[in-house]
């Protein structure tokens, strides 16, 4: 089974509830779902959408046809109508018209009756859950868990008329259900607070304002200090003073807001403090496209700050992994004093996946900071490894804490002495030689040893899975490498599968192959084929076989 | 363990107000007595911000017009440590203006002293945000075009709630000042006038001592009113004291779990607690 639905409108037509509704509806009868949601930079008009896709498979990109189109209004059907299948269906309201074959249904009539006119989408809603044959229990069960008692009874009653509108075409087997539908910046907010983030700071920019919500939402029950910063030169300072003052501390933004933190980044990098930061993409340059996704700031977070100092860079790959990988970025952070920054973009950050229940039992939280000490403390004590050992300020009676910005010595004085200034700078970057060895190297799906290989990173790992894997079926050698851990740069995989692979594929979301320019300089390998995407829209799974099947 | 201060050897220049600052900053430190690691002194970069380095406390010297952010981030995380941000004029006014306005609205437990010799030191002679209109610089060479910020008045509009002015050249007063506004309970600015003795010729040492005077017994300090009178005097005369202090609610006060628990850097961290959110998505 897999089947795709989009509803299109204007913003402000409703269509997140119809979609909240509508996913947590389809997995409670056990399917996977994943939805994207396509939204203008703009609080009303202009034409959005919700792509959701429900499979009996697990799956991260949406696809290129449809099965069902729900249309609130007549751009919506001139946009879709050539996605929709021989086989799928065109639901609107009996006003609405358009040049396609349209199934009218008595929606605005209904909820006439029904004398609520914002009830109409779940009138919509029903009619769907009918058409799909899935019982409408489920659904009221959804819906008595979103509303409040009076708005749940008004939508019941719609879900039910809903019902009536529609004859069943499907007949859906209902399965069991143990997933979490979760986007990616739930999923990040939720690796934070697991981690035991006690600071977060940001200023809103989409698309990682989730993140910032969702810390706010939960900031009283889990004692996290949360502020929205006058700005994002504030945001990162704020937070490596909360970190230097002991907590974990995270901020993050998108692109723009992340370029106001470039200064304090390489703030982070002399003074030694660890933190974490997130960069949810979006297309630039400047204001790009607000609401859209790339990924195009890769370079840029790989080099972005003055002066040279060791960073940890991963990019976030699916909701899932952007849990984990934000708990590991503290613990990283934390073990060498350095500031770990996550990438993700717009398709991750909104896209909603099923997943299985995240493990909060095996998380474990390594802070590295000493309570007592044995000889005078000097903060950036120079050691084998390069990491000092790190106490909080405040703690230990007769011991401070002196972190500087200008070339300092062990105390963290000013110095000018070329001396100490080299062996600092030998000191910094050899914790940069440590991390080496404990990075990830990507994840290969596919092939073991393929003749194709596809290369990739981050959130483009969902479309190009699929289409490896139905490549694969198809008898093809090839498989993909996904990045995750991307600075440093894990070369050994890739060059293990070098030796046999003819034609090396990279696939990124965007202009200048930005992945493939790094596999050249630290790999020494060139791709063969640059599968580019800088639209604003995420690959979907299709048109990445389609491409890669034509280079083949 | 004792409230006494151990001193480093400043690089600044003989005869430079910061001296008198220090010397004011360790004796109000160790009549309250605070010891050294309770406190925290943040900065920025200038001639003023080196202050961490010449006295031993918790230290960040951090960037440019950038000491306020992490002074409230240190804050919110341990609210136990005694914050103080010491910066100059064009650090606070200038390069982090809008941390300076935004610091004031969060209204924050920080002592802020801000050294005010009304020129560029550190990068030689240039105007500051308060360089007078028309003053000859080594930059402004036809005399500065535009109009100085006003830091009092400014804080004031913004609603701070301590709002003072110093001066290095009077150490007792400036010790009164600032151990009045470590003890307040919320944002307390300190503007300090100081003479820079190589770059600035016009704001001397005497130009100051000939302008301040002592705000009267008699003056109300909770008359919002008066205090922008009084903060907007600065020509002939220039008063120094407590231009207004109200009791205001502060920043911490507002998240309940900070005000009523622990500081948040005592807080045990167990990721089993948020396991619970997962049934926000089954």
């Amino acid at each position: 089974m897999d089947l795709s639905l989009i509803i299109g409108g204007q913003a402000g037509q409703g269509m997140d509830t119809f979609a909240s509704l509508f996913e947590k509806t389809m997995k409670r009868c056990g399917y996977n779902v994943y939805a994207y949601s396509d939204y203008m930079s703009r609080i009303r008009g202009g034409h959005n959408f919700f792509n959701i896709r429900i499979s009996s498979e697990s799956i991260l990109a949406v696809k290129d046809d449809i099965d069902i189109l729900f249309a609130l209004d007549e751009e919506t059907i001139k946009v879709h109508k050539h996605k929709v299948k021989d086989t799928g269906i065109i639901i609107a309201d009996e006003s609405i018209k358009g040049e396609a074959d349209i199934t009218h249904l008595k929606l605005s009539d209904t909820a006439r009756k029904l004398k609520n006119p914002r009830v109409i989408n779940t009138i919509g809603l029903g009619a769907i859950l009918k058409y799909l044959g899935v019982p409408v229990h489920i659904a009221s069960e959804v819906i008595r868990e979103e509303f409040n008692e009076e708005i749940a009874n008004a939508n019941l009653k719609a879900l039910e008329e809903g019902y009536r509108l529609m004859d069943a075409k499907y007949h859906l087997d209902i399965r069991e259900d143990n997933n979490i539908l979760i986007n990616g910046n739930e999923a990040v907010a939720l690796g934070a607070i697991a981690a035991g983030c006690k600071f977060y700071c940001g200023y809103p920019m989409t698309p990682s304002t989730g993140i910032l919500n969702f810390m706010a939402r939960h900031a009283d029950e889990f004692n996290i200090a949360v502020d929205q910063v006058e700005d994002e030169v504030a945001a990162l300072n704020m937070a490596l003073g909360a970190s230097y003052a002991g907590v974990r501390a995270m901020t993050g933004s998108s692109g723009g807001g992340f370029a106001l933190m470039v200064e304090a980044l390489s703030l982070a990098g002399i003074i030694e403090v660890p933190v974490v930061l997130i960069n949810v993409q979006r297309p630039g340059p400047a204001t790009g496209f607000p609401t859209r996704t790339e990924q195009a700031d890769l370079r840029f977070m790989i080099h972005a700050g003055h002066g040279e100092f060791p960073r940890m860079v991963i990019a976030l790959r699916d909701t899932e992994d952007a849990f984990y990988q934000t708990i590991r970025a503290f613990n990283i952070a934390e073990k060498y004093n350095i500031p770990v920054l996550l990438i993700s973009d717009q398709h991750l950050a909104d896209g909603v996946t099923t997943k299985k229940p995240f493990n909060f039992r095996d998380i474990s939280i390594e802070r590295n900071i000493q309570s007592s000490i044995e000889e005078e403390y000097k903060t950036y004590r120079l050691t084998e490894s390069g990491i000092s050992p790190r106490i909080i300020p405040g703690k230990i009676e007769g011991a401070t804490v002196l972190v500087d910005s200008d070339e300092h010595d062990e105390y963290g004085h000013i110095t000018e002495s070329g001396e100490i200034r080299t062996k600092m700078v030998d000191k910094r970057l050899r914790k940069f030689e440590l991390l080496k060895e404990e990075i990830n190297e990507p994840w290969l799906i596919g092939d073991e040893s393929p003749e194709n290989l596809v290369v990739c990173w981050g959130s483009t790992y969902g479309a190009v899975k699929e289409a490896v894997e139905n490549l694969k079926d198809e008898g093809i050698s090839i498989g993909t490498l996904v990045f995750g851990d991307i600075w440093p740069f894990p070369t050994k995989k890739l060059l293990e599968l070098n030796k046999k692979a003819r034609k090396i594929i990279d696939v990124e979301q965007n202009a200048t192959a930005q992945l493939d320019s790094l596999i050249r300089e630290e790999a020494l390998i060139k791709s063969d084929v640059k599968i580019l995407k800088y639209d604003g829209r995420p690959f979907t799974a299709d048109e990445v076989y389609r491409r890669i099947k034509e280079v083949l | 363990m004792s409230c006494q201060y151990e001193l480093y050897e400043p690089s600044w220049c003989p005869g430079c107000g910061n001296y008198m600052i220090r010397t004011a900053l360790k004796m109000a430190l160790e009549e309250l007595g605070i010891k050294p690691h309770e406190v925290v002194i943040v900065s920025g970069i200038g001639q003023a911000a080196k202050m961490p380095h010449y006295i031993k406390v918790n230290g960040f010297n951090g960037l440019h017009g950038r000491a306020l952010p992490p002074a409230i981030g240190i804050k919110m995380a341990n609210k136990n440590l005694h914050v103080i941000v010491e910066s100059g004029d064009g650090d606070t006014y200038g390069e982090g203006g809008n941390h300076f306005i935004h610091a004031i609205r969060r209204n924050i437990d920080i002592a802020h002293f801000v050294h005010d010799n009304q020129i560029y030191g550190l990068t030689k002679g240039q105007a500051s945000p308060t360089t007078a209109m028309g003053q000859v610089t080594t930059l402004q060479f036809d005399g500065v075009k535009v109009e100085p910020v006003k830091p009092l008045a400014l804080a004031l509009t913004m609603g701070a709630g301590f709002v003072a002015r110093g001066f290095s050249g009077d150490i007792p007063h400036l010790v009164g000042l600032m151990k009045e506004a470590i003890k307040y309970r919320g944002y307390a600015l300190v503007d300090i006038l100081q003479p820079c003795v190589v770059w600035n010729k016009v704001n001397t040492f005497s130009w100051y001592k000939n302008r301040v005077y002592y705000l009267p017994e008699s003056y109300d300090y909770t008359n919002k009113e008066e205090a922008m009178k009084k903060a907007l005097e600065f020509d002939d005369r220039i008063p120094i004291g407590i231009l207004y202090k109200v009791e205001k609610e502060t920043y911490l006060d507002k998240f309940d779990f900070i005000k009523e628990g622990p500081a948040l850097v005592d807080l045990e961290l167990n990721p089993l607690d948020a396991e619970k959110l997962m049934d926000e998505f089954r």
